[in-house]
């Protein structure tokens, strides 16, 4: 690890001056990605730009039938959020699921969003939730967000402030985790709202995707059997040493008739 | 009196209290005057010649002192790091022995393998030094599997190594085998795979060395389990230090699981480093470097046979097998998969005859050697999944194959057709203990309990003995060792009547300062508070071979029980001086020096004081001072063993397996602290259930990359991976250790990975399923339920 400046800004203000004035920066959310990769010398920033001490990035709200999540909303806030598991139980158990209590206590959604690793959780609820990624210059709609391996919408120097989700009717989440990182080999977020389904799978691929059979097999009747005999093809899915692409396609309907399984119970 | 705590007792461990509050003192805590860091430049490379190496860029950085490559260790005309078991072949020559040179030097044979090392002020700087070291590869073609690496026209690893088969090895009467092969009424064939393993103890290895320019010597703080052994190899036979100039400690380590029993590269160039840069230097792994540099453990591709007769009686066993040895020949690499694997296939079953053959093969992978258990668990997980596949064929209950065929307890001492002889044993008591503990009986009702839910229950049974308390010097002198395998210890009672123990076995882990402190306050009477155990410095322990293959309590405890006796002899003959009695009427118990039939008598404290005080004294016949030692070289192996039984729930939708119950009844001997002795197998059968259903270290097969290089893909076994366990043991006394132990640290390993994968088989079995490789990943059981399940394809 090489040696860096430390910022630690307190206002939105004082964060965008400084991602736009500190040459080489970086911004730093819970760190569970970043800071593994600067101890590896896979990354060298000459300044890291720390949000953690921004306090409209963080806290959970809820107007109408939407919850907004802020973007250094850790993972064992959501978890543990009454307004989150009466709102969107999925979310909070998700939330519960990511990798350990080491993990859960310092990593954040922003930072999971915004680094869209194929393997993580929260990718997965946001696209079905459709949720809005909202960030220090604009709303991005999760359908427009998310652009395969670690690639998203965002700018560089832009900074993700808060999710945006619209509570759904019914939702699940399933995931069969590695049993070495805890990762998802499989995770798949399914919800329901005014009649329309979506169905994402995160793990599976390259990156976070939606299946439209199953959505639309999901829209005519909300019930596991109704998507048992969707398969997906294995030819655009990952393969390595833990899960082969077939057994990965397998695994997609195994968790996508679970997460609906959850959703018919939690709703 | 008060506070002994002696053999059978079960005291909380003495040396938890400095772990537990942060005051242990590992090699990475040590801090040298003028230390500087040290970072070792490793191979990226599976296979590849190095064309150049140019050191100017990182030298021209500030605060860099070296960069020291294979070169430099040539002109400085060093040895390369020695193999301790020289074995032949079954033409009668000697294994190839390539050299193994603690920097690479022309050619890199694996990544990990070390090219050269940085010194620097700070690691920081070390580390920046290291990325400026250029070096020119030439890539060559990896070969990582050993069936691949005996084909022709395979890449080859050493010139003078061909087809690289270091050696042919063979155990056991070929011709008696093939002779009751064509009596047999039946024939069980299995194919399978032993997985390669990596230790991951919970302390990387370390490394501190400083030299004196003044007085010549070195020392050198390791994370070792043998620094006697460390100290004798690497001054004597590669950096040429007279052995009394070269001090070795290993601190407080931690864990080891072999991974620590070898002398490594890294301890001979920070030494030679040392020297040359004249500032003390340290080294700490870091866990990425301890994946691809740490010797991994077994990796074995076996085919064998079973052959039986129409009762089921085994008839004879044939063994083939080639073993992965790596790059290199690490230190006890060879005698893994040879010595402690063939010997050990008659298992606890009466098969007259045994014929084993086992090809030693070198790869572009980490050099493997001994990892808990080392050849003991390859060799079990044969003969029991074979058993189980010949009662499956034969339509035997497995249960029952396994009465039928096992030694007799009156049948002990029993000599196997393969070397050795089990001296004491009562396997069947064992088997029919776990069967109760088990709840076998209640096994049909929870099946079916499973199958309502749609999931597949299976129950697999181990029947099993080790060999162990390495070990008798004679016979592994005749098997190819280089070494003795005896222990020392001394005794040293202070003028209070208080002891402090010098041992030369080392512990990292294993609650050695619980256990022998136990035997000492037993023995002597003296109390548990009052006894310390001092190991793991070659300054202050006369000598020692350290801690492995299960000998620490076998071999060190009964040196450590001969020493003890010795005191209680001359405190006798003190006794009789001051009691003014003959020294044969004088009698010791409980502390307490009496002569027979009077109430005249001395206490151990009064009787150390006058050894040290010899006013009153026979100074004419006996010297001064109570201090004993003995050397203690073991008659046999001990063959501790035992029947485990587990049971798995299978859900066929997702191929993950669940480790549903768990039953050890194991004979470990005579056990001295029962609470050390369950905790030594939990933490052993975790490491076993480990191997069958989680942990595998895996290569790419072109380019020699270890793809399950970090814990993101290496599988530890986790805590919510395991039901609770019933451990119990079922002990017959081993007839020659002076104490009747046989030792615990690894039957865990050796007996869980067949127990596991024949209940993963025993679940599967309604499929027609006869085997499942290691680990049994819910990939691969996914895998093999779709295969047994899918419609024939029609032609």
């Amino acid at each position: 690890m090489r040696s860096f400046a430390f910022h630690r800004p307190t206002t939105l203000y004082e964060m965008s001056a400084l991602l736009g004035g500190v040459a080489d920066s970086m911004p730093l959310a819970g760190g569970m990605t970043l800071l593994p990769t600067i101890k590896q010398r896979l990354a060298a920033p000459a300044a890291l730009i720390d949000l953690s001490k921004i306090p409209q990035l963080s806290g959970i709200s809820a107007q109408a039938d939407v919850l907004t999540v802020g973007a250094m909303t850790r993972h064992v806030d959501v978890a543990e959020s009454e307004l989150a598991r009466s709102k969107i139980p999925l979310l909070a158990s998700l939330a519960a699921g990511i990798g350990d209590p080491a993990v859960r206590n310092r990593g954040t959604i922003g930072g999971s969003v915004a680094n869209n690793d194929p393997s993580a959780d929260y990718p997965a609820a946001v696209l079905a939730l459709d949720a809005m990624v909202v960030t220090d210059r604009r709303e991005i709609a999760a359908d427009a967000f998310f652009r395969g391996l670690f690639e998203t919408a965002l700018d560089p120097g832009e900074i993700i402030t808060a999710l945006r989700f619209p509570v759904p009717s019914a939702g699940g989440y399933a995931k069969f985790k590695s049993p070495a990182s805890r990762y998802a080999v499989v995770g798949v977020c399914v919800a329901k709202k005014a009649g329309k389904v979506r169905v994402a799978v995160t793990g599976a691929g390259p990156g976070v995707f939606r299946v439209a059979a199953m959505e639309a097999a999901l829209e005519r009747t909300f019930t596991p059997e109704a998507i048992a005999a969707i398969k997906l093809d294995a030819e655009n899915l990952s393969s390595d040493i833990h899960a082969d692409a077939e057994y990965r396609a397998h695994l997609v309907t195994v968790m996508a008739k679970k997460a609906v399984m959850s959703a018919l119970q939690t709703s | 009196m008060s506070n002994v705590i002696g053999i059978g007792a079960a005291p909380r461990r003495k040396e938890d209290f400095r772990f537990l509050t942060g005051r242990g003192n590992y090699v990475a805590d040590i801090k040298r005057v003028d230390m500087t860091f040290g970072v070792f430049i490793r191979s990226q490379h599976g296979h590849a010649v190095i064309r150049g190496i140019d050191k100017v860029p990182a030298l021209a950085l500030p605060g860099v002192h070296a960069v020291l490559t294979g070169d430099d260790v040539a002109a400085d005309g060093l040895g390369s790091l020695p193999c301790g078991w020289g074995i032949h072949g079954s033409d009668g020559l000697p294994m190839k022995e390539p050299p193994f040179p603690m920097l690479a030097q022309g050619k890199v044979r694996f990544v990990g393998d070390m090219v050269a090392f940085v010194i620097a002020d700070t690691l920081e700087l070390a580390r920046a030094a290291a990325e400026a070291v250029v070096i020119d590869y030439e890539v060559l073609p990896s070969v990582v599997g050993v069936l691949e690496a005996v084909r022709p026209g395979a890449p080859q690893l050493f010139d003078d190594v061909p087809n690289n088969l270091c050696c042919d090895w063979e155990l056991g009467d070929k011709v008696a085998v093939a002779t009751a092969f064509k009596k047999a009424a039946h024939v069980a064939r299995l194919s399978l795979v032993n997985n390669r393993l990596i230790g991951n103890p919970m302390e990387p290895r370390a490394a501190v060395a400083e030299s004196n320019g003044g007085t010549g010597h070195y020392t050198l703080w390791t994370t070792s389990q043998f620094p006697h052994v460390v100290r004798f190899l690497m001054s004597a036979l590669v950096l040429k230090i007279p052995e009394q100039k070269m001090r070795v400690v290993a601190p407080d380590v931690g864990g080891g699981f072999g991974v620590k029993q070898f002398h490594y590269g890294e301890e001979a160039v920070i030494t030679w480093a040392a020297k040359r840069v004249g500032r003390p230097i340290k080294w700490v792994a870091d866990r990425s470097e301890g994946f691809i540099s740490d010797r991994h453990g077994r990796d074995h591709v076996t085919e064998a046979e079973l052959a039986l007769d129409q009762n089921g009686k085994f008839l004879a066993l044939k063994v083939v097998t080639l073993a992965n040895m790596g790059g290199y020949l690490s230190t006890f690499g060879p005698n893994i998969p040879t010595n402690l694997y063939g010997p050990l296939l008659s298992g606890v079953y009466t098969t007259p005859a045994i014929y084993c053959n086992v090809k030693v093969v070198f790869t572009n992978t980490v050099p493997v050697d001994a990892y808990r258990g080392a050849g003991r668990p390859e060799a079990t997980f044969v003969v029991e999944r074979l058993v189980d596949v010949a009662a499956k064929e034969m339509g035997i209950d497995r249960v029952e194959l396994r009465r039928r065929n096992i030694i007799a307890k009156e049948s002990y001492p029993y000599q196997t057709p393969v070397l050795v002889e089990y001296d004491s044993g009562d396997p069947m008591g064992c088997l029919e203990g776990a069967l109760a503990e088990a709840d076998v009986a209640g096994f049909a009702e929870r099946k079916a309990a499973s199958e309502r839910d749609g999931k597949f229950r299976g129950l697999g049974y181990s029947t099993y003995v080790e060999a162990c308390g390495l070990a008798p010097s004679r016979f592994a002198g005749r098997l190819g060792a280089r070494g003795g395998l005896y222990e020392s210890a001394t005794v040293r009672v202070h003028p209070t009547g208080q002891v402090t123990v010098l041992i030369g076995t080392h512990n990292h882990g294993q609650g050695h300062e619980t256990t022998f402190a136990q035997i000492v306050s037993e023995k002597l009477g003296v109390a548990f508070d009052n006894v310390d155990i001092v190991f793991g410095d070659t300054d202050r322990v006369q000598f020692g071979m350290g801690t492995y293959g299960s000998r620490s309590l076998v071999v060190g405890g009964a040196a450590l029980s001969k020493a003890s006796d010795k005191v209680v002899l001359k405190g006798k003959k003190i006794a009789a001086h001051l009691l003014e009695a003959s020294e044969h009427d004088i009698q010791f118990e409980a502390g307490v020096f009496s002569v027979a039939g009077t109430d005249r008598s001395k206490t151990f404290q009064e009787i150390a004081g006058a050894a040290y005080v010899p006013h009153d004294y026979p100074l004419e016949i006996l010297e001064p001072g109570l201090e004993e030692q003995a050397y203690y070289d073991p008659v046999n192996f001990t063959y501790p063993g035992g029947c485990h039984i587990a049971e798995v729930e299978i859900d066929p939708e997702t191929g993950i397996v669940a480790l549903e119950k768990y039953t050890a009844v194991d004979d470990v001997g005579t056990v001295i602290n029962p609470m050390i002795v369950e905790g030594q197998l939990h933490g052993g059968i975790v490491q076993g259930v480990g191997q069958a259903l989680y942990e595998n270290a895996v290569y790419d097969d072109v380019s020699g990359q270890l793809l399950s290089g970090s814990f993101m893909d290496y599988t530890m076994p986790r805590a919510d991976h395991l039901p609770n366990m019933t451990i119990k043991t079922h002990s017959t006394l081993c007839t020659h250790t002076p104490m009747g132990v046989k030792g615990c640290g690894e039957v865990g390993t050796i007996g869980s990975p067949a127990a596991v994968i024949n209940s993963v088989v025993d679940a599967l079995s309604h499929l027609g399923v006869l085997h499942v490789d290691m680990p049994a990943t819910p990939n691969r059981i996914w895998r093999i339920i779709q295969n047994a399940t899918m419609p024939l394809a029609a032609e």
